[in-house]
């Protein structure tokens, strides 16, 4: 069972020890921009989850930054 | 004449605000601010705080590079003799910027020194790199933490050597010591042996490091048939936090139901997190929990289902063991629903 990390500190996660690891926006939305209009800031979220989907596709060998 | 010192701190400790102001740019102030002003009178004219750095969380986390430079320069710009950041306690993001102050100052060859609690996230990242002594996991420790730092500050500046971590009270940073013993290595080493198969107390001499790692397991080989969870340590919660989950130090998860559920709204979802501001995660919970674009690609086909229950904790100060214990609970209990991939999400 493959598991990703959307992380807005990628070197906790690294610490922590995850294995796929997410950089996402920031610590309040990660997966979000309260800056952008509704649309744009759902095609980011939308981005950050098919990166995430990929990450799970990918097989890795070791502790990997997408 | 005092020994100059930097302090570095963060907008809560500097008087410029909350969480709100986590944002907050670096600014540098002559003179103690805050904790330096207790520092300095533990000093006792031996030392003296020359300058304060005051930095918001976000910021130095976030612009990490930036962050380095500043503290470089305000250090070679004030002629400093060393640093000295926080105490941080359990504070995760402050520990994070500590650490990294201490230690920029220590790679120009400045002694330094922080302070937090030993679960801070900031210790593992940084007591390679920096002095690190162990604090309370909240500033009603400030007191004892103010006196120990200024004890430890002024041993380093005296150019005293610095001994072990155990008769010291810092936190061990993994740098291995060459000594000369009277007895030599296989003597020494039949002994603790002889200690250890009488079941008695004995020291190596020689730890080894704990690497907690997973080995990665295979790739997705069927997105499109793959049933996918969402797991998150950023506490979004059904609307009242029925669990009661903590804002911090949190001693449960909880379990959610999301069938039949398109987005997250304000309406039906908060956060329960403390430490962060919740302002967005309260305003559209799906900012922390991807709800609204996982459903989407599941009506897409892109994705095979959703799983149709969330789990969630706040991961605001709590404790590695228990963290441990409940990942462990719900990676099992996702297996055994047949899940075939799991999305973690992290404020």
């Amino acid at each position: 069972m493959p598991v990703v990390h959307m992380a807005s500190i990628v070197p906790i996660s690294k610490s922590v020890g995850a294995n796929r690891i997410i950089p996402t926006v920031a610590i309040p939305y990660p997966l979000g921009n309260p800056n952008l209009p509704p649309e744009e800031e759902a095609a980011v979220r939308r981005k950050l989850v098919e990166k995430a989907l990929g990450a799970l596709q990918t097989d890795v060998a070791e502790q990997t930054v997408f | 004449m005092a020994f100059r010192i930097i302090h570095y701190i963060n907008q809560f400790f500097g008087g410029i605000g909350g969480e709100e102001l986590a944002d907050h740019q670096p600014e540098t102030r002559e003179g103690a601010v805050g904790p330096g002003l207790a520092l300095n009178r533990a000093f006792n004219g031996e030392a003296e705080i020359v300058a304060t750095i005051i930095c918001g969380d976000n910021y130095c986390v976030g612009h990490q590079e930036e962050a380095a430079k500043l503290i470089a320069s305000t250090v070679k710009r004030y002629n400093a003799e060393a640093l000295i950041a926080g105490p941080a306690f359990n504070a995760g993001r402050y520990g994070l910027a500590c650490g990294l102050a201490a230690s920029v100052a220590a790679s120009q060859g400045l002694p330094s020194l922080t302070a937090m609690y030993p679960e801070n996230p900031g210790v593992e990242i940084y007591k390679a790199g920096a002095y690190i002594l162990p604090t309370g996991d909240s500033a009603r420790g400030m007191g004892k933490a103010v006196a120990d730092m200024s004890v430890f500050l002024l041993k380093l500046l005296s150019g005293r050597k610095i001994g072990a971590p155990e008769t010291e009270g810092y936190i061990e940073r993994g740098v291995r010591v060459n000594a000369f013993y009277e007895e030599v290595g296989a003597e020494r080493a039949v002994r603790m042996l002889l200690k250890k198969i009488k079941g008695e107390e004995f020291r190596t001499e020689y730890k080894m490091p704990v690497f907690d790692r997973v080995r990665p397991r295979p790739g997705l080989k069927d997105l499109a048939r793959a049933t996918i969870a969402l797991v998150t340590s950023g506490g979004i919660v059904p609307k009242g936090n029925p669990d009661h989950i903590a804002a911090s130090s949190a001693r449960n998860y909880g379990a959610y139901n999301i069938d039949g559920l398109a987005d997250l709204t304000a309406e039906t979802h908060q956060t329960a997190h403390g430490g962060y501001d919740q302002t967005y995660a309260n305003e559209d919970p799906d900012r922390v929990l991807p709800v609204d674009a996982l459903r989407k690609m599941e009506k897409e086909g892109r994705i095979g289902k959703l799983f149709s229950t969330f789990y969630s904790t706040v991961g605001n100060g709590t404790a590695v063991a228990s963290a441990k214990k409940w990942g462990g609970e719900i990676g099992a209990k996702l297996k055994n629903e047949g899940v075939q991939a799991v999305i973690l999400t992290s404020t």
